[in-house]
């Protein structure tokens, strides 16, 4: 039991590292001890621990959870798709100052759906999705310039 | 005075301006296209924006995204450079109506100047001789007869509707002027679905002569002296030297005085160049008028020792012209080389490519223009310039001299390049006595 002990304030202490610098993934390893801890919103889980020679498993040992933290890992890219500036201007959410954005995080986009506006010469420039899926990310916020080929929404797609 | 200017071009003049604006202390803020995402001298500019895909049409030359950018980088002024939108009369509109100062002449001095026949007649106005012609088409035989005798012989026979050299022809005597015109008149109703034809003096072996001037909002106009730019190749120049080699000083006086005329005639403001062309006889006739900074204004810099584009600059933010024309000398002899991604043995075709390897020559007396360095893509979306190669010595032999070496010291691999055709120019026997005119290149090289 004392080892299990030691086990939890070894994971309780690098926990405690993540947060502090902010990491997504930690591995550890120390002779045949080896801590593998994968961190998604809002707490870290262990996703894997060796056991030691002749111990018995930890408690926890086997989950494995995908990453869905803001700071996103190089696996959850691979799949989305990202909606780029057609022209140079200015980026607003909202089709005026008091409305709702046009979609938010986690809203479902057709092709046709106006995701954002992009303002060129006092012209409001509505931008469509052309694309099927969900909107994972937000780039860009209301008022700021953007640039042609700037990324401004990643999109899951269907 | 001007603090922040967008440079709505590419390449080595984007590059020319930045460094202008920089010495100026003006922030200097440049547009790209995706063809030149990652380009090196994009990173001397206090601001680069994306503007749009390769294509110019949608990039440099698209308005709506150029004014979009300085719009989002709140400048107070646009630098168009040479080509694209220099000389766009709607480009300089835009920008007035938006309260953008476009660093180049105002809109009805630009609109003059860049109609030919309207260019013509403000010479005419302003006594300066022009290319002896016809007033427009001619119908009949008879009259045109009569012109030609009244002009001279040689003359050209022209179509209206011609242009790229084609619907030309020379008739040398009145025996030959009949069925020359007749045939001529057949040609261009073919060729072009319009028969109107003109007439205009040819001249025999002409060189290019242009004038360099400048001018401010409250009047005042100034010449640079001349550039000889004779050296050319179906129309584009190849090299470019100052001061002109066959002017006697009365001609040149009489040249840069007429260059004034014209521009203060048309209420020129900024930088402009007036081109005429030489006949052999030393007399000039007025040509065409630029209304724009030109590619290869470093050779008036390295002669009279004045930056125009920071005058550029200047006179767009009201500064006065305060220099007296009597204080510019030119001094020595400047040459300047195009180098273009273009092969000489394969009738100059372009060659895009990346640059490997790039090693720029030095030492006294040389000038490099150029954006490019070591990795970059010279992208076939757009001209294929390399670089300006610029020299400057104490007479035309020791510049030709530093050319030679200068163009020799360059290395640019493995793209092929135009830098053995301008040391076969340098160093062919009539281009060093000065016995060429426009046809040169083309009859003894390429």
């Amino acid at each position: 039991m004392a080892e299990k002990d030691s086990d939890l304030r070894k994971i309780e202490e690098l926990i405690e590292l993540m947060k502090k610098n902010d990491l997504a993934e930690i591995e550890i390893s120390h002779g045949e001890d080896k801590y593998h801890l994968k961190r998604s919103q809002p707490t870290p889980q262990v996703v894997h621990q060796m056991p030691f020679a002749g111990g018995v498993p930890a408690a926890d040992a086997g989950h494995v959870h995908k990453v869905q933290s803001a700071g996103t890992t190089e696996e959850a890219d691979h799949n989305l798709i990202d909606i780029t500036a057609p022209i140079v201007g200015t980026f607003y959410a909202q089709p005026s100052p008091d409305a709702e954005p046009f979609v938010d995080a986690g809203s479902h986009i057709e092709p046709d759906s106006v995701v954002c506006i992009i303002e060129a010469m006092k012209v409001m420039n509505e931008i469509k999705a052309e694309t099927t899926g969900t909107i994972a990310e937000i780039c860009v916020s209301s008022g700021e310039a953007v640039e042609y080929g700037q990324v401004l929404f990643r999109v899951k797609p269907d | 005075m001007i603090s922040r200017v967008l440079i709505a071009n590419r390449g080595e003049i984007a590059l020319r301006i930045i460094r202008a604006c920089h010495e100026l202390d003006i922030e200097a803020v440049v547009v790209f296209s995706e063809a030149d995402r990652g380009e090196t001298y994009l990173e001397y500019a206090d601001e680069a924006i994306c503007i749009g895909p390769a294509e110019a049409a949608k990039s440099y030359l698209n308005i709506p995204a150029i004014m979009s950018a300085a719009e989002i980088a709140d400048v107070d002024a646009i630098h168009p450079g040479y080509g694209f939108l220099a000389e766009n009369q709607h480009f300089a509109e835009v920008c007035r109506d938006c309260g953008i100062v476009f660093i180049g002449p105002p809109v009805e001095a630009m609109q003059m100047l860049g109609d030919k026949i309207e260019a013509r007649k403000i010479a005419e106005k302003a006594k300066v001789p022009v290319v002896p012609g016809s007033e427009g088409a001619i119908d009949s035989e008879a009259e045109a007869l009569k012109l030609a005798e009244e002009i001279g012989y040689p003359v050209l026979v022209k179509a209206a509707s011609g242009g790229g050299g084609r619907g030309m022809r020379v008739v040398h005597n009145d025996m030959s002027f009949r069925s020359a015109f007749s045939a001529a008149r057949q040609e261009a109703e073919a060729a072009f679905g319009d028969g109107n034809v003109y007439l205009e003096k040819f001249i025999l072996e002409p060189r290019h002569v242009e004038v360099q001037v400048m001018a401010d909002s409250f009047g005042n106009a100034l010449h640079f002296y001349e550039r000889d730019c004779t050296i050319q190749r179906r129309h584009q120049k190849m090299v470019e030297e100052s001061p002109c080699p066959v002017l006697d000083e009365k001609t040149r006086e009489k040249l840069c005085s007429a260059a004034i005329r014209i521009i203060k005639q048309a209420n020129y403001e900024n930088a402009a160049t007036v081109e005429f062309l030489l006949d052999k006889d030393k007399n000039f006739y007025f040509i065409e008028a630029n209304a724009r900074i030109q590619v290869e204004h470093p050779v008036t810099e390295m002669v009279t020792g004045y930056d125009l584009i920071k005058w550029q600059l200047k006179v767009a933010g009201g500064h006065k012209l305060d220099i007296k024309q009597k204080n510019i000398k030119h001094r020595g002899v400047a040459i300047e080389c195009r180098i273009n991604a273009e092969d000489p043995e394969n009738n100059f075709s372009p060659c895009p490519g990346k640059i490997e390897q790039y090693v720029v020559p030095g030492g006294p007396g040389v000038r490099v223009d150029s954006h490019m360095c070591q990795g970059s893509v010279i992208s076939p979306n757009y001209d294929s310039m390399i670089c300006k190669l610029i020299v400057h010595n104490t007479d035309r032999a020791e510049a030709i001299n530093t050319m030679k070496r200068a163009l020799k010291e360059f290395i640019i691999s493995p793209i092929k390049t135009t830098i053995p055709a301008c040391l076969d120019i340098l160093s062919h026997n009539l281009y060093v006595k000065n016995k060429v005119d426009t046809s040169f290149v083309e009859r003894q090289l390429y």
